[in-house]
Parts: structure tokens; C-alpha cells; sequence
């Protein structure tokens, strides 16, 4: 692969912190290498900004190897940038060719308000989790693993749902800013499970109504969410989803 | 002054008898004790949802934004148990043997023997949350192997074991939350520990959005805080992973076990340039496939797949017969380094190996798959074609992670690797019991220094973090917890806390008042490149020497012109990083003071003037056989204290894996 160096202008999100008003400001790159992360290309701009004395961008980041589910950053118009499946901090600068112009924003959504610049609150995703996201097991309560035998099919099907990271990007997609590819992607990875189906019916219930409660938006089945997500969580997570609610509410003897 | 608290009796029997006899704490009481928990991984979310679960009052603390981005959930490869599914001849005492083995024996055999016997538990526990590992088509679990063994005992989720663990312990977190018993803070950072007559009583942490201190009451407090590779400025680790919570409390007193014991692991793409801020690990499962080679001919500058069979040099298979490419990470690190040093390194560099998977591709997976499938005299295309299948499915992500950051595709060509940091085996010292020499603060995980020696075995992280939190933990604190059960909450206004908090605001107006000219990061790069470069995979005393004076001479260059912008009472990733860094470069001059004290080779831990003919690692047990534990005495000031290791079942050898 060729290596080349760049120069580009940022766009970039600049608010002070949750209760002030944001804007864009422009700052031009010099010499990028085609090399380096897209997190690096905005540490690089970092350092620059601290050497000058200025604020640099708060933005969040952690195991910058497209896991933790961190970084999250919305680059022209497109949560995680362009390349498929992918992570902010996988991307890379080989995407980009010199002279571009880069719009970065944070997460845009009632349910993630911005603490400052590109990072967001994702807390809400925290509290859906709490609302039925688990199997009630007891540390030490539990039988063998091979006592239980899982058809493969849907071993592998829960594993696919329960690769979602976490990050949001189907939320800052969606222009209802839903939030149900995060939520089906749980249900669907705890309802294939038979270690899952006492709590099938409360879990989808339970997890929707908190999912209304944080101010998420309904959906409207545009596939915005599954084509950003950047671990290819498929959007069938949310057929299978409208079937576990409507069964719970069917059967709901509560 | 180190009493490690083994129990008498045979080693099996020690952790039962041990569960047998420690004092318990009655229900209505443990709801009057709290317990803080610093750290989300593995080890604290498993404690934290345990100790929740049995009634105590919790407090979680983590730095992200929410305790599921804990760097435990990066670990690819794989969790060992000694379950014997394959009916391969495993067993508890096997998994027993090959971790001290593999750790070169520097590790307790109490503490390696009870992680072995829980490890069966952890595997059912995880089952039982909805962990989705990976199944057989009769739908009962399937296993690889991993480096340092001869058995397959690695359970697996393809190439993201440890972000379905975290998951599975997160969710277990979360439900406690939601019941009540646990009170999560996250984007918070513990920045001291707040002592009262001789114990552990609280913490002090700073809100990372808005800079407040605050002060947080425990009658206990668990360190569960990973890690120290970054003290190397590149690693594997996540970028906020820190030292800050382990080194806090060595400066209160806790001591901290064989900081120098730092591995380096074999599989990880090499570096690109100075722009580098991390390295990503290629999980060690892909060495059961992948062969490691370089060309037989020095600086060749052919391309991989135009470098004939025979001019190619598997290097570990013609050195290590026995093991081949699934040797332990120390002894594939330094054959890599070996080869580099020498000339025979691929690529731009010349700092690089090939991982070639093609023939296993071909006569492990495809003639497998085409024999399934009835194919006669199958074509190398769809023998190709078919292996590629039956590895994606394998480890796809990691092929796709590959991809995506040098723009290879891995399955056409092979890949590059070096080898880079890590994991640290050092940590705090800790008893028995997971109790640092600090009474009531325990440490548990990566944090401390118990299990893996000088050198950790694959998929065994994994295991420990989980047999700290989910087995452990909750029988051991009850030890201590049921003589506390009188002890009232103190009040936060005592003045331990006042002056603790103060001591924390203090130090964080002096950081801001430095105003210098260097950033930060620089000041973390810098210091990284003298620890790589002289306590890396390979150490001298004139090497650790010189780092010892170039490292408190960037101390003192650190303390009089680093530059934090921004301010105090607000968010500021800047000075939460300052902090660390200023904490990572004393750990640094300590590091090198343990490997200068070691005199010896063993594990990662490579002393060259400890080396048999043929250039292995020598261990030196008549007088190296010990935790070396220091006691922090001021300012670049240690106290060595030794933890003599006894082997009463297995025996030391000289480890061979040829």
C-alpha cells in the first residue's frame, strides 16, 4: 500500500460544556500521514492546540481498537465516518485525500446530551441495560456449562446480537433518533439463549418502557441504524424484538 | 512484615478448608457494610455484582463513561478452565502445573492451585449469564488451545472472549444497580486512599465532568484497576488505562510485588511511525494456525508469497520442536527479537515477522472441510476457499481489525507481527487472601502480582480477573468484614478525609501551576522509549543504571515544564492524563530498580547476563526464588521485602519447550 501525507480542514464541534451553546470552528491539519488512525490525525491537531496555548478537543476514546465502544464521533454526516463496520478509531487517514475538508460533531440525540465538545452523555444506555438487560443468576447458583446443550445456530446467532459495543452510533443515525437496534441486539442475544427464557417476557416489556423513558424515538424502520453499526448488528434484532414484545404483551399476566 | 496467609495442609485441600473455617458475615450485617470497588473490568464488576448479590452495600467507581468499556474488554483470545470437555487428559492439577511452569516459577502454588480449582465454576457462571461462547454442532462447548500447553482448554467467543465476559459480569453489575445494592460512579478517577488508624476506610475521587472532589466511605476498599503497560507509552492497553489507583496506594504503604515482570507479547502489528498511540494485539490463538517465520536469507526483500518453502525459516518450529509456534509468549517474544536483532525482520522496518496461515488454511482446515463435503482431489483454490471459511468463523474480526489498520488483506498475504507490551504480572502485593499489607484494602485482577510469575500463560488473565471477583472475594472479605460488623459508616468529614482531599486538591493546583512549555504526551512518549528501550524484552545492569538517572532527570523536567490547559473545576482530559503520567514515571525508576535487583533471567524478565549457552533464559533459584515487595520510603526511595516462594509440588526445572 502506498503511503502518502496530507493536508486537510477540520470542522469540528466546539462547546464549552452541557449548559453552553455550540459551534464549528475551523482548523486547518498540515502533513498527515495516510498512516495514522483518525483519533491520531486529532491528537496530532491536539498537541498543536496546547503548544499554541488553546483548548484542545475533548473527544472520547479508549482501547482505540474498535471494542470498548467509546469513541464516537459523527465525521461528515455519517456516525463513525465512512469505511463499513467500523469504529472512530479504526478508521484510518487512507480514507481521506489531501486537500478534504472533515466535519466532525459529537452524537446528536435528546437521549446523549453533549458534556463538551465531541463527548456525550451515554448513561441512558446504562439504565435500558438495568431495566431487564441480564439473566438473574447468582454468582455460584449455576450448573454445569454442557448440562445445557445450545444449537449451534443459536449460539451463534446470540453471539452476533451481543457484539454490539455499546457505542451508539444507531441512535446518532436514526433520525428519530431511536434506539432500538441497541435494545433488540440484547433482547435477541438473551431471548436465543435458553438460559434466557424465564425473563423473555419482563425483559422486552421492562427494556422498551425504559428505552421510552430516556427519550428515545420510535422507529420507523429505515435501516439507518443497522447500515452504520459497526459491528453489523442486523436489523432483524428488531423483528425479533417486535415479536417478543408483542408475545409479553399477549401473555402478560402482570 | 509480609505474612502471605497460606493456609496449612496439602495444596488441594488449602482453599477448602480455607472456605470451611473463615468467619462469616450474617445477612442483616453485611447490609450495614460498604464496600468500595475501584475499577470495572473482569475482576471489579464480578466483585461488585457478587458482593451485591450477597447483600453488602457497594460502591463501584470507574474512569469511562460506563463501566462495559473496562479494557477487559479487549482480550481476544480466550478463558482456560480445567474442565476436560475434550477428554484430553486435562485437570485441575494440569492447568495447576503449566501456570507455574509457565510463570518460571515466580508465583505462589497456593494462590495458582485455588485459580485452577474455581476455574471450572467461572466457566458454568458465565454459561448460566447468557455468555454466547462458542459451540460444537451437538451444542456443547468447543475449546482451542493456546500457547504453553498441550491440552485444549481455552473457551471461546470467536476473537471477543473478553468483551463477552465483560458483557456478562456488566449485566450482572447492572442488575445490582437496579436492585439497589450497587451504586455505580462512572467517569470518576480514585486519586488517593483514605487511611484511618492503620485502615483503609474511603477514597478520594475526582468527577471527571466537572472536577469536583469527592470523598466516598468504605468499611473495605478493592483495588480492581488493571494493569501498568502504558508506563511503556505504546501497549496494547487501552489509552486510559493507568498505574494512578495501584500507585496511590503503594505511596500509603501497600507495597508493590515484582513491578519489573511485564510481559511482551509476541503478536502485535508493529509499529507504523512516531504518530503511533497504541499497538493492537493479534490474539495468541492465531499461533494454533498461523506458522511464524522470516526468510533463511538476511534483509531479503522479496515478497512473502514469492519467498520459496524452503528459503523460509520457522524459526520456533526448528528451535522448539516440541512446542513450535505455540511456545509461551516470553520465549516467542525474545526468538522474535532474536531474529530482528540479527537482520532476518520483514518489512519497512526490519522490526517484523511473518504469521503465515496459508498452510493450515489449505491441509488443516480445507482438506478437512473438503473431505466433509466429499470432494475428491480437491484444487488448491477450493481447498483455500473452503479453510478461509472455517477461519473467518474463527477469528474474523481479528482478519477484519488487520485489514482495516495496515490494509492487507491477511488471508492472501501473510501478516506482520512484533512483539509488544502487554500485561504486567507485577502488581500490588497481596496475602491469601487478596489483601494488600494495607489492612482492608484488596487488590484484585491484573492490579495485583499473585498468579502468573514472571510470565503469563494465554487465556489465563481472563480466569483470574473472573476466580478474583465471582470465587474468591466474596468468601475471603467476609475474613475481615466480620470483626468490622461494630464499625460504624465514618463520618466523611473526618479529618482523614479532610486531609487527604486537600493533599489531592493541592498536588492538582501544583500540576496546574507549572504552566511549562512540553505537553503531556510528550512527556509519556519520552519516558516510554527509555523503559522499551532498556527494561524491555531484553536488560543489563548498565542499561537499567543509565535509565535510573534518565528517569528521575525527566521527573524533575516533568515537574517544572509540563503544560495543562484548561482548568480545575471542569473537563479536562489533559490533567486527568497529567496525573497519570506524573504517577507512570515513578513507577518507571522502580521497575528498573527491581529488574536491576533481579539478577537473573526468568519469564519475561530477561537479565543478558543470565543466559545459558544457547542464549535461553537461566533462572537463578538459589537466590532469586522470592517476591521481591517495596516498600515506598520517599522520594526514589524503596525498601526491598522478600516473600520467599516454597515449591512443594512443583518441583523447579529449568523449563524446556524443545
Amino acid at each position: 500500500m502506498e503511503h502518502y501525507s496530507m493536508n486537510l480542514t477540520l470542522k469540528v464541534w466546539r462547546q464549552k460544556n452541557k449548559d453552553s451553546k455550540g459551534a464549528f470552528e475551523t482548523y486547518p491539519v498540515k502533513n498527515i500521514s495516510s498512516e495514522m488512525s483518525f483519533l491520531e490525525m486529532i491528537d496530532v491537531l491536539n498537541e498543536e492546540l496546547i503548544r499554541e496555548g488553546k483548548d484542545p478537543i475533548a473527544f472520547d476514546h479508549d482501547c482505540r481498537e474498535g471494542i470498548c465502544g467509546m469513541c464516537s464521533m459523527y465525521i461528515n454526516g455519517r456516525p463513525h465516518g465512512p469505511w463499513q463496520q467500523n469504529t472512530t478509531c479504526q478508521l484510518h487517514m487512507r480514507a481521506y485525500k489531501d486537500g478534504d475538508t472533515i466535519v466532525i460533531e459529537p452524537w446528536r440525540a435528546n437521549a446523549f446530551p453533549v458534556l463538551k465538545d465531541l463527548v456525550v452523555d451515554r448513561s441512558s444506555f446504562d439504565r435500558i441495560i438495568q431495566a431487564g438487560g441480564y439473566i438473574s443468576v447468582n454468582t455460584g447458583s449455576a450448573v454445569d456449562a454442557n448440562a445445557v446443550p445450545v444449537e449451534k445456530d443459536n449460539a451463534d446467532a446470540a453471539f452476533a446480537a451481543a457484539a454490539c459495543i455499546g457505542c451508539g452510533a444507531c441512535v446518532a443515525a436514526c433520525k428519530n433518533s431511536s434506539a432500538l437496534l441497541f435494545v433488540s441486539a440484547k433482547v435477541s442475544h438473551l431471548a436465543l439463549l435458553p438460559q434466557g427464557g424465564p425473563e423473555r417476557k419482563s425483559r422486552a416489556m421492562n427494556m422498551v418502557a425504559q428505552m421510552d423513558k430516556e427519550g428515545f424515538g420510535s422507529c420507523t424502520n429505515t435501516g439507518a441504524c443497522e447500515a452504520v453499526c459497526p459491528k453489523g448488528i442486523s436489523i432483524e434484532n428488531i423483528a425479533r424484538l417486535n415479536r417478543e414484545y408483542m408475545m409479553a404483551g399477549a401473555g402478560s399476566d402482570k | 512484615m509480609l505474612d502471605s496467609k497460606i493456609p496449612a495442609g496439602k495444596l488441594e485441600e488449602k482453599w477448602t478448608d480455607y472456605k470451611g473455617h473463615c468467619k462469616l458475615v450474617n445477612p442483616a450485617n453485611k447490609r450495614k457494610l460498604e464496600i468500595i470497588i475501584v475499577g470495572t473490568g473482569l475482576a471489579g464488576a464480578s466483585a461488585a455484582a457478587s458482593l451485591g448479590e450477597l447483600g453488602y452495600k457497594v460502591k463501584a467507581f470507574c474512569f469511562q463513561d460506563s463501566p462495559r468499556r473496562a479494557h477487559s474488554i479487549a482480550a481476544q483470545g480466550g478463558i482456560n478452565a480445567a474442565k476436560n470437555y475434550q477428554n484430553d487428559g486435562d485437570s485441575v492439577f494440569r492447568l495447576f502445573y503449566d501456570t507455574v511452569k509457565g510463570g518460571d516459577y515466580r508465583a505462589r502454588e497456593a494462590n495458582v492451585h485455588r485459580l485452577a480449582e474455581v476455574s471450572v465454576n467461572i466457566i458454568d457462571q458465565c454459561v448460566a449469564q447468557g455468555v454466547p461462547f462458542a459451540r460444537e454442532y451437538g451444542g456443547l462447548l468447543n475449546n482451542r488451545s493456546f500457547g504453553g500447553t498441550q491440552v485444549k482448554r481455552t473457551f471461546y467467543a470467536a476473537g471477543q472472549t473478553g468483551q463477552q465476559l465483560l458483557i456478562g459480569a456488566y449485566q450482572a453489575l447492572e442488575r445490582q444497580v437496579a436492585l439497589g445494592n450497587v451504586t455505580m460512579y462512572s467517569r470518576h478517577e480514585m486519586l488517593d486512599v483514605v487511611m484511618v488508624d492503620g485502615k483503609a476506610r474511603g477514597i478520594i475521587a475526582r468527577n471527571l465532568v466537572n472536577g469536583e472532589l469527592e470523598r466516598h466511605f468504605g468499611h473495605a476498599v478493592l483495588l480492581c484497576t488493571g494493569g501498568y503497560g502504558n508506563v511503556f507509552y505504546l501497549s496494547t492497553n487501552a489509552m486510559g488505562s493507568n498505574v494512578t489507583a495501584a500507585w496511590k496506594a503503594h505511596k500509603k504503604g501497600a507495597t508493590f510485588a515484582n513491578p519489573c515482570f511485564t510481559q511482551i507479547h509476541p503478536t502485535c502489528i508493529p509499529v507504523s511511525g512516531d504518530h503511533q498511540s497504541k499497538l493492537t494485539l493479534m490474539s495468541e490463538s492465531l499461533r494454533n494456525d498461523g506458522r511464524i517465520w522470516v526468510p533463511k536469507q538476511k534483509g531479503d526483500k522479496r515478497k512473502a508469497n514469492d519467498i520459496p518453502e524452503e528459503e523460509r525459516d520457522y524459526y520456533l518450529e526448528r528451535r522448539y520442536p516440541a512446542f513450535g509456534n505455540l511456545v509461551p509468549r516470553d520465549v516467542a517474544s525474545r526468538a522474535a527479537k532474536e531474529r530482528c536483532d540479527a537482520g532476518y525482520g520483514v518489512g519497512t522496518t526490519g522490526q517484523a515477522v511473518y504469521l503465515d496461515f496459508k498452510y493450515n488454511l489449505i491441509n488443516k482446515y480445507g482438506k478437512t472441510e473438503a473431505g466433509k463435503l466429499g470432494i475428491e482431489n480437491p484444487d488448491i483454490e477450493t481447498l483455500m476457499r473452503l479453510g478461509k471459511e472455517v477461519v473467518k468463523e474463527e477469528y474474523g474480526n481479528l482478519f477484519d481489525m488487520y485489514e482495516k489498520i495496515t490494509g492487507e488483506n491477511p488471508y492472501e498475504v501473510p501478516m506482520r507481527i512484533y512483539p509488544a507490551v502487554h500485561y504486567t504480572m507485577g502488581g500490588l502485593w497481596v496475602d491469601y487472601e487478596l489483601m494488600t499489607n494495607i489492612k482492608g484494602l484488596y487488590c484484585l485482577g491484573e492490579a495485583n502480582f499473585s498468579d502468573h510469575g514472571a510470565n503469563r500463560l494465554g487465556a489465563s488473565a481472563l480466569m483470574q480477573g473472573l476466580a478474583d471477583g465471582y470465587f474468591v472475594i466474596p468468601y475471603t472479605i467476609g475474613n475481615y468484614l466480620a470483626d468490622e460488623i461494630a464499625t460504624k459508616p465514618i463520618p466523611t468529614t473526618h479529618e482523614a478525609f479532610e486531609q487527604t482531599e486537600k493533599a489531592v486538591a493541592d498536588r492538582i493546583n501544583t500540576l496546574m501551576n507549572i504552566k511549562g512549555k512540553q505537553t503531556v504526551e510528550s512527556f509519556h512518549k519520552r519516558l516510554g522509549k527509555i523503559i522499551w528501550e532498556y527494561c524491555g524484552m531484553s536488560r543489563n545492569a548498565a542499561g537499567l543504571t543509565h535509565a535510573i538517572a534518565e528517569v528521575q532527570a525527566l521527573k524533575k523536567e516533568f515537574w517544572s515544564d509540563v503544560r495543562i490547559p484548561g482548568g480545575i473545576n471542569e473537563m479536562n482530559p489533559e490533567l486527568d492524563k497529567a496525573g497519570r503520567v506524573a504517577d507512570f514515571i515513578e513507577l518507571g525508576e522502580l521497575m528498573c530498580k527491581d529488574a536491576l535487583n533481579r539478577n537473573e533471567s526468568c519469564g519475561g524478565h530477561f537479565r543478558e547476563e543470565s543466559q545459558t549457552a544457547e542464549g535461553e533464559a537461566e533462572r537463578k533459584d538459589d537466590e532469586f526464588a522470592y517476591v521481591a515487595a517495596w516498600e515506598y520510603k520517599g522520594e526514589s526511595d524503596w525498601q526491598l521485602h522478600k516473600e520467599q516462594l516454597n515449591f512443594e509440588v512443583a518441583k523447579p526445572t529449568q523449563r524446556s519447550y524443545k
